[in-house]
């Protein structure tokens, strides 16, 4: 008897006593999980008293739930509703950030995939070096006209002199490993100049400021996940597109892109997850007008202690729509990462 | 033809160059927002990490100092901070250095071997290294020692830089001449992580490698990054593991296992923060139970870093769990099945099996995880603030700290310096790792 509770019914099969050790292991993780997002629901429907006299479980049993979070948080007599204005934001700036991410770079990966590019590192140099002239020369206030006009001469006498000079060139992996490769930047490298920059150009606190600087995280991402997907699309399609005299455009918009969709949901979504959650980036350049729902929940620290119950609200608020929208998505988020993980 | 060009509009010429380039316009715009979002601003920041900021009447005033705020970084006043203190190192230090530099230079002479470096080319090689390690730190000197005030001294650093480059130029021609490009990085790349190495032997560790260490903030970020992405890693494949068997309930697993992912990391930092709390958390009555509610885990370093470590696993745990699920689930499933009829065992399959499967996957994966975890702010920020002390400083936060200080400058160099650390492990470890897993398998 003991002996069969160890015997695989059938070579395929798993045994009683490995299925009992799997469930068991899966409940007690799903447990971890669960737990805190219990704690997040149970203690925003509690007072400070119920927080500051013990671990109180269950409501109605254990203590009696509130709604004053809601009513301090989104219909305060004093302060009114300030959850509203970054919440929008928070809505506008990651959706804003992760199409324009998922647009620029599933074109730029479908590039990288389908043409060939030979630049010359010399050129690429000069370029790089003559732009960051003209871009310098700006900030530190010439005007804008002015160093433009520096910097594309200097480019030309450069590029026409030492830049044709070097031999070899860069193939499409070293554009791709670049552009992936900026994911490695720690944002706080950054953050001095761009703030500067937004300044002189009037984005700082815009959400448009915003939404360029969470697209150019998120880029890489894309880059990376999408050109392995692309990669896995066979070429023969567009091909047949091709000699029916549809434009690269067309091939890309009609064909490549619905073919894609798998992929470009997954990304999107985890794309959507990284922006919305953003929080150094955010720290830096956003002010009362474009505050995110990051760090109006870091803000809830404030002078007088956390404020559990408002913290709890918040973050719960914050995670809603995430939740809902992978739980519809579900099955893409498997399937879509698969193709590009796989290959890695 | 030419008469249809010339009475084109301004829009035609438009839709002529829209329809003949495609392979620009789709590539041009990440290039230009990788070009002014990150390559110039890092430009501008090596400038900046170069100067000394001061704020005054109507605006600020940058003046150039110099490495002074990396030579503040790596041996003034933020030393400590930083890199930590450095401990006696016990014989057990000694002996992991030793190892550890072993194995790498036991890699190098097969490396060479196995590329059939001429001996010349290696002559090369090590005489360009030992130039380079005798010529760049005098180098360096002068800058330091130049005088704060002298007009001349970013003509100085020009000039030094022109030097250096045509050194250097020169020696990596000769070098690449004679096919030793290969030894010449391997040999600095070795020189590097050396310096890390004894650097963690010195500060971290208390006790067992060294005596009265203590970790700086780079030190935290790699406990975080190494200690988190490891459970982060096993946690997933383990999870991933069991879902892909044949069990009911798959799907549901798979949903819940994915929430923590969804939640801000701020969030993540103020749950743990009530989650480990021993008296008033969830678990307080399991901390009675064993007899730890006295204790409150933000006291001492270890129980700090592991509620920050704890927070972060949770939260990854289900990128790593997602992706090795999709990867576990391409194993086929006809081999497996024809392995099982041949007899072989859960080990067997495992390791001949699914383990070659998943592996070219598990490097990305954490590769990807690394370089994220490095710029870890949000959690420790938030559950510890860094403390106690500053046990759970990790760089970023060291480097928001300063910009709070408003010492832009030095914020600005050691953002650089985190940037070259990180730099540094994701090409050793695509080096090493990548190409030696796709090799072997």
């Amino acid at each position: 008897m003991i002996r069969q509770f160890f015997i695989r019914p059938n070579p395929f099969a798993i045994s009683p006593a490995r299925k009992i050790f799997s469930y068991s292991l899966l409940i007690f993780w799903t447990i971890v999980t669960l737990l805190p997002f219990y704690w997040l629901v149970v203690t925003a429907f509690k007072l400070p008293i119920d927080v500051s006299t013990g671990p109180k479980y269950v409501p109605y049993v254990d203590y009696k739930p509130d709604t004053h979070a809601f009513d301090d948080l989104l219909f305060s007599d004093v302060a009114g509703n300030f959850v509203t204005r970054p919440y929008i934001n928070t809505i506008v700036v990651a959706s804003g950030s992760s199409a324009l991410a998922l647009l620029i770079g599933s074109t730029a990966a479908y590039a990288l995939t389908r043409f060939e590019y030979r630049p010359k590192p010399g050129l690429v140099l000069t370029l790089a070096l003559s732009v960051g002239l003209g871009a310098y020369l700006y900030v530190q206030g010439l005007s804008m006209i002015l160093s433009g006009v520096v910097a594309i001469a200097v480019y030309a006498l450069i590029a026409q002199t030492i830049g044709r000079r070097f031999k070899g060139s860069l193939g499409n992996s070293d554009i791709a490993f670049w552009l992936v490769s900026q994911r490695m930047l720690p944002p706080v490298a950054v953050i001095v100049p761009i703030y500067v920059m937004y300044q002189n150009l009037g984005l700082l606190n815009t959400r448009l400021g915003l939404i360029v600087a969470y697209t150019a995280v998120n880029l890489p991402l894309v880059v990376w996940f999408m050109r392995d997907y692309f990669q896995a699309i066979p070429i023969e399609l567009e091909e047949s597109a091709f000699i029916d005299g549809a434009s690269q455009y067309q091939v890309l918009w009609r064909i490549v892109m619905p073919l894609a969709a798998p992929g470009l949901i997954a990304t999107g979504i985890i794309v959507l997850i990284f922006a919305w959650n953003e929080y150094t980036l955010a720290l830096f350049l956003t002010g009362a007008d474009t505050q995110t729902m990051p760090i109006l929940v870091a803000a809830q620290n404030a002078t007088r202690g956390p404020q559990w119950w408002s913290i709890s609200l918040l973050v719960l608020m914050m995670v809603a729509p995430i939740v809902l929208l992978s739980a519809l998505l579900e099955r893409f988020i498997a399937s879509g990462i698969l193709l590009g993980a796989v290959k890695g | 033809m030419q008469s249809q060009n010339a009475g084109e509009t301004l829009q035609d010429r438009m839709i002529r160059l829209w329809n003949a380039s495609p392979r620009f316009i789709f590539l041009s715009p990440s290039i230009l927002f990788v070009l002014f979002l990150s390559i110039f601003p890092l430009v501008a920041s090596l400038y900046l990490s170069m100067s000394r900021i001061r704020f005054v009447k109507g605006g600020f005033e940058i003046t150039f100092i110099g490495v002074r705020n990396y030579e503040k970084l790596l041996s003034g006043s933020q030393e400590r901070h930083f890199l930590g203190k450095y401990g006696e190192v016990t014989p057990q230090g000694y002996a992991v250095l030793i190892i550890l530099v072993s194995l790498m230079l036991i890699m190098l002479v097969r490396y060479c071997l196995r590329e059939k470096i001429k001996p010349y080319g290696l002559i090369a090689a090590s005489a360009f290294v030992v130039a380079a390690n005798r010529f760049v730190p005098p180098l360096v000197n002068t800058l330091r020692e130049a005088d704060v005030s002298a007009e001349g001294l970013g003509s100085l650093y020009i000039e030094t830089f022109l030097k250096l480059a045509v050194g250097i130029g020169i020696g990596l021609y000769i070098v690449n001449k004679l096919d030793a490009l290969g030894v010449v990085l391997r040999v600095i790349s070795i020189l590097f992580a050396t310096r890390i190495i004894w650097l963690l032997i010195r500060t971290m560790s208390e006790g067992g490698l060294n005596e009265g260490g203590l970790p700086g903030t780079i030190g935290v970020t790699m406990i975080f990054a190494f200690g988190g992405v490891f459970f982060q890693y096993i946690f997933g494949l383990m999870l991933a593991m069991l879902v892909t068997q044949n069990l009911a309930g798959k799907r549901f697993f798979r949903i819940i296992f994915l929430l923590p992912m969804m939640i801000t990391p701020v969030g993540i930092g103020f749950l743990f923060r009530m989650v480990t709390n021993t008296v008033l958390g969830p678990i307080a009555p399991l901390w009675k139970f064993v007899g730890l509610s006295e204790v409150t885990w933000a006291e001492t370093a270890f129980g700090a870093r592991t509620a920050v470590m704890v927070g972060d696993i949770w939260q990854w745990t289900p990128f790593m769990f997602i992706i090795l699920l999709a990867a576990l689930e391409g194993v086929s499933r006809d081999q497996v099945e024809a392995s099982l009829v041949d007899g072989a065992n859960s080990f067997q399959i495992f390791r001949y099996i699914v383990l070659p499967h998943i592996l070219p996957v598990s490097t990305t994966l954490i590769l990807i995880r690394l370089i994220e975890a490095f710029k870890i702010i949000d959690m420790p920020q938030v559950l510890t603030y860094g403390g106690p002390g500053t046990a759970t400083e990790s760089t970023t936060l060291h480097v928001y700290n300063l910009w709070r200080a408003i010492d832009l400058g030095t914020s600005a160099a050691l953002a650089y310096l985190l940037l070259i650390v990180v730099t540094f492990i994701a090409l050793t470890y695509v080096n090493f790792f990548r190409r030696r897993v796709l090799e072997n398998l």
